[in-house]
């Protein structure tokens, strides 16, 4: 561990040992994803060696990330400090069983999504540095993921947000560079708030290291740290697209080609809900308890409105970004009860959408390349023309609303737990918890009408709306090699969504072990070496 | 002088909010960067001011001899000034190129992305 005691008289400041090899697997996925996209850079003018160079990039990331989640199992949080400084004034990358299994998530859909993303290229379209720019958001995804240091969040935030102002306008269509104009400003705004709120907390406590702020956060005025708190809310809902924030969401994810909307369903706003959870939940517990009531309103608003949205919309791809939108829902729903069920709940939700919300927004990208269309009252019989899509589909929706044999259901189910837990075990009023639970059935309800209309609408009925059987079904595109491949990537994933279903037990043991540790975050603070020090 | 500075970010971002409201996207960019030009400020000022010495630990000592000026925030500015800049250059280009094939400089009209007369849902099903 990095973080032995010096010897001799040299300040305590300082790392006196080396840095144990095994400690380097944490910093090594974010290492090589920047140094591959910096690679690829180079190569982009030739043809296949960008996808074939991602691909060794990301699996390589993938084993790195298997021995990180491995060793932290086995021995609880790993930290790493950069340059020789100790904690705090070292800038940690600290991983717990939360962030390395996300970590993992996240390169495992963009091994997928970037064999997927196939669909849509051509053999000259090299210049556009498609992958090089998934490597970047990867790695911004990554040390999101993985890091112990607020202002090092900013940072990694800031990397996934220029990576992915380069993927929302790849194409550079007008309808592209309309949603790019409020993707881009909106989020903006949400990270210069975010680092207001580091300003504000900086002068407050005079740190920005995770571990050191539980230590000392006590000690400020509590007011003061619950508008902190406030401000961290406002700038992770932002990301996140909770529900009075969520605007921009809607408006520019079903703009870039379908790999990319995938991508960053997967992966973006379960950034921002992963932040929102590690910096109220783990890191200002006692401001959040402050911030509660305004966490349940918002979580229930999601919850609600949410689904809403997707039934009343035409647009294939909009639609699926409500359904989205309602995930993270859930996810506040376990903040704002944040016992040891409702975290947990929490995660195996953040874990269970990186995986759903991306494989929705590759099936409607292959719908969409299959009919030609958007919208899907232009769509229709599908089913009789491309089964296998429609049985894809259909499992997506059954996994988003949670229905019992599917991934989405083992998170929901944590939830409602929590949910009826209040008022039992913890000090929170008892209606609160009913209406939380309330509201995640009445969502799965409205998802699952959501999500059923459009597999109707798309697959079931005979054709286009006004058209009939008489017309014959509509006309369809039957898909070329790279087709195939992307329904291939596609099937992988939900396979692997449906095993994981049917066998969550590894996976709901593994996070609530994760949970443990941020219910009580002694572990993780030990592992940066700041446990036992008084103030 | 925290007073003043204080004063200062509170304008900047006053400033900036306001611009932000407009409906015209280069205005809209302008008062995006005079809002975190006043973030920016704020992190300076919440790293307290001093009139001390420059933070260079004299030859032979390990410590500064008393008080010398806080430099983390300087770093911390210097990262969220380059970072800034480089979304400013970013949304300036995108702004240039929606202004020439959307033909429009105003949020209104701005509305390809999500259409003005919303089609009702289909009622079937």
């Amino acid at each position: 561990m990095a973080t032995s005691t010096p010897t001799t008289d040299l300040p305590q400041a300082m790392i006196e040992t080396v840095i144990p090899a095994s400690d380097w697997v944490i910093v090594l996925p974010i290492a090589l994803a920047l140094m591959g996209a910096a690679g690829l850079m180079m190569f982009r003018r030739s043809n296949g060696i960008p996808l074939i160079g991602a691909v060794i990039v990301v699996l390589a990331i993938i084993a790195c990330e298997i021995a990180l989640l491995l060793e932290v199992l086995a021995n609880g949080p790993v930290s790493m400090t950069m340059g020789r400084w100790l904690p705090p004034f070292g800038i940690s990358l600290t991983a717990d069983i939360f962030g390395a299994s996300f970590a993992l998530a996240a390169a495992l859909v963009t091994l997928i999504v970037l064999f997927y993303a196939e669909l849509d290229r051509a053999d000259a379209d090299g210049r556009d540095a498609f992958h090089p720019m998934v490597l970047l958001l990867l790695a911004g995804v990554t040390g999101a993921f993985l890091t112990g240091d607020l202002f090092n969040l900013y940072v990694w935030f800031e990397v996934m947000l220029i990576a992915s102002f380069g993927l929302i306008v790849q194409g550079n269509r007008p309808l592209q560079l309309d949603g790019a104009v409020k993707y881009g400003f909106l989020n903006f705004l949400a990270t210069t708030f975010f680092l207001m709120s580091l300003g504000l907390l900086y002068g407050l406590l005079g740190t920005l290291n995770m571990a050191d702020i539980m230590r000392v956060a006590a000690t400020a005025n509590p007011a003061a740290m619950a508008g902190v708190a406030a401000l961290l809310l406002l700038a992770f809902g932002m990301k996140a697209a909770a529900f009075p924030v969520n605007a921009w969401l809607p408006a520019s994810y079903h703009t870039p080609p379908a790999a990319i909307s995938a991508l960053f369903a997967g992966l973006l706003t379960k950034v921002g809900a992963y932040a929102m959870l590690r910096a109220l939940v783990v890191v200002l517990p006692a401001s959040r308890d402050m911030l509660e009531p305004v966490l349940a309103c918002i979580a229930i608003g999601t919850l609600l409105i949410a689904p809403l949205g997707a039934i009343a919309e035409t647009n294939l791809r909009r639609a699926i970004g409500f359904v989205v939108i309602g995930g993270i829902g859930a996810v506040i729903a376990g903040l704002s009860m944040p016992s040891l069920n409702g975290v947990a709940g929490s995660g195996l939700y953040i874990f269970h959408a990186i995986l759903t919300m991306t494989a929705l927004y590759m099936v409607a990208g292959l719908v969409e390349k299959a009919t030609g269309q958007t919208d899907t009252r232009q769509m229709g019989g599908l089913y009789a023309a491309n089964a296998p899509l429609s049985i894809l589909f259909i499992l997506l929706v059954l996994a988003s609303a949670g229905v019992p044999p599917f991934l989405g259901f083992c998170p929901k189910l944590l939830l409602l737990e929590a949910g009826l837990d209040q008022g039992v075990t913890s000090t929170a009023p008892t209606w609160l918890g009913t209406a939380m639970v309330l509201a995640l059935l009445i969502n799965a309800v409205l998802t699952l009408i959501a999500g059923t209309r459009l597999w109707a609408h798309v697959f079931w009925r005979s054709g286009p709306e006004g058209q009939g059987a008489e017309h014959g079904s509509m006309e369809l595109t039957t898909f070329t090699k790279r087709g195939n491949l992307a329904l291939g990537a596609t099937t992988v994933l939900v396979v692997g969504i449906v095993v994981a279903g049917l066998w969550p037990g590894p996976l709901m043991e593994g996070i609530s072990a994760g949970a443990a540790d941020i219910v009580d975050p002694a572990r993780y603070v030990e592992a940066t070496g700041l446990a036992g020090d008084e103030l | 002088m925290e007073y003043i500075l204080a004063v200062l970010v509170g304008l900047f971002i006053a400033i900036g909010t306001y611009l932000l409201l407009s409906r015209s996207v280069i205005r809209m960019l302008i008062g995006l960067t005079i809002f975190s030009n006043g973030v920016l400020l704020l992190i300076f000022t919440a790293g307290r001011l001093t009139q001390e010495v420059a933070p260079i630990v004299p030859e032979g000592l390990e410590v500064p001899e008393g008080t010398i000026a806080n430099p983390l925030p300087q770093a911390l500015i210097l990262t969220a000034i380059v970072i800034g800049f480089s979304m400013f250059a970013f949304l300036l280009v995108l702004a240039f190129r929606a202004y020439q094939s959307l033909d429009a400089d105003n949020t209104d009209t701005m509305r390809l992305a999500e259409p003005d007369n919303a089609p009702n849902p289909p009622l079937s099903y």
